[in-house]
């Protein structure tokens, strides 16, 4: 029953959201107050009827109601409750409800917290955010209902995928979508901009906070991600070029050009046309990503031509977003000039360099992911591209990015003065320079140029990201919650530039077979397997255990326990890295298999300096939620629209 | 500067700029792309002697041999009309079993066999690597029974 009033909590939603979008659009179009007014409370209730889907099907997960088909497919009795929850969007249908039911929250929230917006204004956004929603309320209910039953229900689920039962991972999509959908309300804005024709500084203003916020979430969630594939994957990697990765890379890099485009347009008025258009790109590139990972286009280009409902659905409406979209931006976008100008030397440069670096990365990552595929489509040959490819095409246009971050955050507006801050910057990044240098000769021995190159840049922006605040504090300033954020946002990019250098450049890894009481030696630390438990019980697994200890110099470090899971549900064992986390590396050991004659088969790693990718990470997201939380954002209220 | 000087040097800028990257995407991509055949086509000569590539199948069963205690192991990849043999060493994924598919990326020894540096299964374990999947479906097809 609870399954059914689920279903009709979704129809009903639908309904909710074209009445949002009909009433909010109309009403603005009309200047009827009533309308609109009728068009915010849709908002709250498509929400409402949202959540009670999703908590409908949440409860079938929780009790075990194996007579749904999305729940036999995606849990077990055995799985922990935790993991049944988590489960909810294990799946295509379930991930598609949190979708929507991220949409409908951001929707509620920009209802709610945008009293300072103009009100035929605020109307578009929510008018907008009504369409986007029932698109996906319609591809649910058409090609991906997770309320379908199955006759007769099944005796057990056929559980969640082992490798999404862990708590990284159970909280990586919920992120990963408040990102994606987050760029919804940016797109709305900008949509809502162009059709009201006329876009400002107090337009930024308004939508800064907003795309901040979703990219402090998306941040995480990628983080999450790459974390995730670490520890669970069982190899060490923490970034792959895999399609699916790219595809929420890609909004990543298209909203990060956005942060920086939004800043010149609400401080200097400038670049409207192209912020307008970077809203855009976000979005559609978020969509673009769900179309990538849901279709099954991934899997094979032809499984997407037999089986094309869902597929043709997404692609009709990636087509009708971004081709709407465009339209009106091609029809609206040239009314929208600005005629400021501004020098060389300017932050507005930097910002725009920042951009078109941006930019560039994310085209030729966006070519690597779809070329495999339009070369399958055309019957051309089979080919991929590897990580080499991604990792020349990023590496390229991400050291003249990192060079300049460190000056451009110190150029004022308008006209650079970096001849007072010049020096300073030129010593910082001979400093810089050195310390990578010393770093490099000191503890890994030898020259590298590119490693070199690369921790220097690293502690280049950290050192430049610093000195923000404290020339401010040094002058008594004001240090407005802004700057902390954009400060500690680089600090964290300079710390994970740092990361990824140091792990890229100098990580040794393993594969060795051990006997119990063998050992062997990495990067100046021994491992030595001490022996193997057999047996070794979790929730719903058993494990064969390894004991691995490592000591340095005769010292003991750490004692690593890879495992090797076997699931009561069945299939394929799965690997379980032992891990001993620090701040300048990890060691790290995956248990391979029983090789025979008492040995096992053992990867070793040592990666130094790998937390650094992650932290940065954090630090980002977090200098986001700082800056968003800037009082001149709440302040807006007395900045009088025109 | 004149505005149109101003607009001219713009226009300069971009235009070496997107040049710049399509110069770069193009070396990168020459080197990276990877390519991807099948046993059969590998005996029909047409994988690359000197350049690695990818190879796809389902690990023949019962080919799957090891040296006990040694991390050296020995399968034949089989697209069930041709077969080719596999050296790696190392640790094979999770994912790897005789009779499932599995993609092999390395090298031809030039005696008929095939060193694999890396062995990927990345699929899940309902599905196979889409590649796979479809040179099994192209040779089965033409002869109806394969």
């Amino acid at each position: 029953m609870i399954p059914e009033l689920g279903h009709f909590a979704l129809v009903l939603a639908l309904l909710l959201a074209l009445a949002q979008a009909l009433l909010g659009l109309g009403g603005a179009a009309r200047s009827h107050a009533g309308w609109m007014q009728a068009g915010r409370m849709a908002v709250a209730g498509q929400f409402l009827f949202v959540l009670l889907a999703f908590l409908a099907l949440a409860q079938a997960f929780v009790a075990s109601d194996f007579s749904v088909a999305y729940v036999a497919g995606n849990s077990n009795s055995q799985l922990p409750l935790f993991y049944r929850i988590s489960a909810v969007w294990g799946g295509h249908e379930g991930s598609l409800l949190l979708w929507a039911l991220c949409l409908a929250g951001w929707s509620l929230a920009v209802a709610i917290f945008s009293g300072s917006l103009e009100e035929t204004f605020r109307s578009r956004v929510l008018g907008v955010l009504g369409l986007v929603s029932i698109g996906f309320l319609l591809f649910m209910l058409t090609t991906s209902n997770p309320f379908e039953r199955l006759m007769p229900a099944a005796a057990d689920g056929r559980d969640l995928n082992p490798l999404l039962q862990d708590v990284a991972l159970a909280l990586h999509p919920p992120l990963l979508y408040l990102g994606y959908v987050g760029f919804a309300v940016a797109f709305a804005f900008a949509c809502a901009a162009l059709l009201a024709g006329r876009l400002d500084a107090a337009w930024a203003k308004w939508t800064r906070p907003w795309t901040l916020a979703a990219w402090l979430c998306l941040t995480l969630g990628i983080t999450l991600g790459s974390w995730w594939a670490y520890y669970e994957l069982g190899w060490g990697g923490w970034w792959f070029w895999d399609p699916v990765e790219n595809a929420s890379l890609m909004p990543w890099l298209a909203g990060t050009a956005l942060i920086h485009s939004l800043a010149v347009t609400e401080k200097r008025g400038l670049f409207l046309s192209w912020t307008l258009l970077l809203a855009v790109t976000a979005f559609s590139l978020s969509l673009l990503g769900t179309f990538l990972v849901r279709s099954g286009v991934l899997v094979s280009v032809h499984a997407f031509a037999t089986d094309p409902a869902r597929g043709l659905f997404i692609l009709g409406f990636l087509t009708t977003v971004i081709g709407g979209a465009l339209t009106l931006y091609a029809w609206r976008a040239p009314r929208m000039k600005s005629a400021a100008g501004f020098e060389l030397t300017s932050r507005e440069s930097f910002l725009l360099f920042n951009n078109a670096l941006l930019v560039v990365a994310l085209a030729l990552i966006l070519l690597g992911t779809l070329y495999p595929l339009f070369l399958d489509a055309l019957e051309l040959g089979k080919i991929s591209v590897g990580p080499p490819y991604f990792e020349v095409v990023f590496l390229v246009p991400m050291l003249p990015l990192l060079l300049l971050v460190g000056i451009g955050m110190h150029a004022g507006w308008k006209r650079g003065q970096l001849a007072t801050a010049g020096r300073r910057l030129l010593w910082l990044a001979a400093v810089a320079l050195a310390a990578a240098i010393v770093l490099v000769a000191a503890i890994w021995g030898g020259i590298r140029p590119l490693a070199t190159l690369g921790l220097a840049l690293g502690l280049w922006v950290m050192a430049s990201a610093l000195l923000v605040p404290l020339d401010r504090l040094r002058a008594r300033a004001r240090l407005p919650a802004a700057l902390v954020g954009m400060s500690l946002a680089h600090f964290g990019l300079g710390l994970t530039t740092f990361g990824i250098t140091g792990v890229e450049s100098f990580r040794i890894e393993r594969d060795i077979a051990l006997a119990p009481g063998e050992s062997a030696e990495l990067a100046g630390y021994e491992f030595r397997l001490v022996g193997l438990r057999s047996g070794v019980r979790g929730p719903n697994y058993v494990a064969t255990e390894a004991e691995v200890a490592v000591s340095s110099a005769g010292r003991p470090v750490a004692t690593l326990r890879p495992q090797k899971r076997v699931y009561h549900s069945g299939g394929n064992p799965m690997t379980e890295a032992g891990i001993d986390a620090g701040v300048a590396r990890d060691l790290f050991a995956a248990l391979g298999e029983d090789l025979g004659g008492n040995r096992w088969s053992l990867r070793l790693q040592y990666k130094p300096l790998i937390r650094g990718i992650w932290l940065g990470a954090l630090l980002m997201a977090l200098g986001g939620a700082i800056a968003a939380f800037d009082r001149r954002y709440r302040r807006a209220a007395t900045v009088a629209p025109r | 500067m004149t505005p149109r000087r101003k607009r001219m040097f713009a226009v300069a800028a971009i235009l070496a700029g997107v040049g710049a990257a399509a110069l770069l995407a193009r070396l990168a991509f020459e080197e990276n792309l990877l390519f991807f055949f099948s046993p059969t086509q590998i005996l029909a000569g047409e994988a690359p002697a000197d350049r690695k590539f990818r190879v796809g199948g389902l690990v023949s069963p019962g080919s799957l041999q090891r040296a006990p205690g040694s991390l050296e192991v020995r399968f034949v990849v089989t697209d069930n009309q041709h077969s080719i043999p596999v050296r790696y060493a190392g640790l094979l994924p999770d994912l790897f079993s005789e009779g499932k598919g599995v993609v092999a990326h390395g090298r031809l020894d030039g005696q008929g066999g095939f060193i694999a540096e890396e062995v990927l299964a990345k699929h899940d374990e309902n599905y196979m690597p889409p590649e796979v999947a479809e040179s099994l479906k192209a040779r089965d097809q033409p002869g109806g029974a394969g």
